[in-house]
């Protein structure tokens, strides 16, 4: 049976899951909510999720939420499947994509988040990935947000401007798995 | 690894608490580096190399040098598995507990880290607290805290039998919200005011309270 992720396709943290999936071949039947009429603050779906939110995941009679566990999970589960994608490394790092990198619209905001991507810009310069040498759940955890700050924040030109942080942009979102996460979200 | 451990950090930074206190769970031994954040200390080149975000703790063990204390933690918790308490779960429970952990990063820490800026911090500070944020807040962790309630109610601990990570990411914020005026929301609900008194009461967190004396 096909793991169930409740969620729309456009929305951030369920396409961090759907990469994740895609990345290590695992097959799953996408379940649409829809935020906009907040299907997610609904008694059968916080049920779910207490916290009202997406995504979730479903695979048999386990259920999971926090797009960040689910693919710590499944990424630990499929270790040998796929991208090789966890160890140690991963572990360590993942931690600071957190909500280092978000879609923000104010003055302020822009330039804290300049300064952010100075400090990614700087470690890619060390390093062709965020954790190293190859590509794990760290740089795979930015993806959705990136994505985001590009085409609909229109902060395209702060990737842009930085060398190391475009190249690793231009890496990461050629991976066929990105590519069929695009196609999934109808972008 | 057997080279010394060493943390920078602050004793009052619930974040450098945080990776104290699983040291103290893991009964290891490390190097304390006091990071005077008064004179700016944390915003050096010195330490930037560190941490590039200039923030505490940092943590360093020979050539390996990690920030987050969250991934700090979760380091040593895996690094360190046969050593002191348990703070993982292996197989398929370890998702559980990964959940909770991403809830105590997600959905407390923001509003806590908040409440304890506004109630405890600022006072310290001689900074006067702004009392709608404390109100925002406070509405914001009663619903957050009537989920660990349902949680708490089928589970002794967050992660699930046994302490793990999950619980210990929470003591930092959960002690210093105690001494504040928002103890009424952990107090008023039974099983999250039962957890709350076990995990403070821990030797390992005692000695981590000490050390802020």
């Amino acid at each position: 049976m096909a793991v169930k992720v409740y969620g729309p396709a456009t929305a951030v943290c369920p396409q961090r899951v759907m990469v994740c999936l895609l990345e290590k071949g695992v097959e799953f039947d996408l379940v649409h909510v829809d935020l906009d009429s907040s299907e997610q603050k609904l008694p059968e779906f916080l049920l779910k999720q207490p916290f009202g939110q997406v995504p979730v995941v479903e695979d048999g009679d386990f259920r999971l939420y926090e797009s960040r566990a689910i693919i710590r999970y499944y990424a630990a589960k499929y270790e040998d499947r796929g991208t090789k994608s966890t160890g140690l490394h991963a572990r360590r790092e993942s931690s600071e994509s957190g909500s280092k990198v978000t879609p923000t619209w104010s003055k302020l905001s822009r330039r804290k988040l300049e300064k952010v991507l100075d400090v990614y810009e700087k470690r890619l310069s060390r390093s062709k990935y965020l954790a190293g040498e190859s590509f794990t759940l760290a740089d795979l955890s930015h993806m959705p947000a990136t994505r985001y700050l590009i085409s609909e924040a229109g902060l395209g030109h702060l990737v842009k401007d930085r060398k190391k942080l475009n190249a690793w942009w231009e890496d990461i979102s050629s991976r066929p798995s990105w590519k069929k996460m695009i196609d999934l979200a109808g972008f | 690894m057997a080279e010394i451990m060493k943390v920078h950090g602050s004793v009052i930074s619930t974040a450098t608490q945080r990776v104290l206190a699983c040291l103290n769970e893991k009964e290891l031994e490390f190097e304390f580096i006091p990071v005077n954040m008064a004179v700016g200390e944390h915003k050096k080149d010195s330490f930037l190399a560190i941490n590039p975000f200039g923030q505490v703790p940092a943590f360093e063990q020979g050539d390996l040098k990690l920030f987050e204390s969250r991934a700090i933690t979760q380091y040593i918790a895996h690094g360190y598995a046969e050593k002191g308490t348990t703070l993982i779960i292996p197989g398929r429970p370890m998702a559980t507990l990964s959940v909770w952990m991403e809830v105590e990063a997600h959905q407390f820490d923001p509003v806590a880290s908040k409440l304890n800026w506004e109630l405890f911090f600022k006072p310290m500070f001689g900074i006067p607290t702004d009392n709608a944020a404390v109100e925002e807040n406070e509405a914001k962790l009663t619903k957050v805290l009537d989920v660990y309630e349902a949680r708490l109610a089928q589970s002794k601990y967050l992660g699930g039998d046994i302490f793990t990570l999950a619980d210990l990411h929470h003591l930092p914020n959960i002690s210093c919200a105690m001494k504040t005026q928002v103890k009424k929301l952990f107090d008023s609900r039974p099983h999250v005011s039962a957890w709350v008194a076990d995990i403070t009461s821990r030797p390992a967190w005692s000695k981590v309270v000490a050390m802020g004396k």
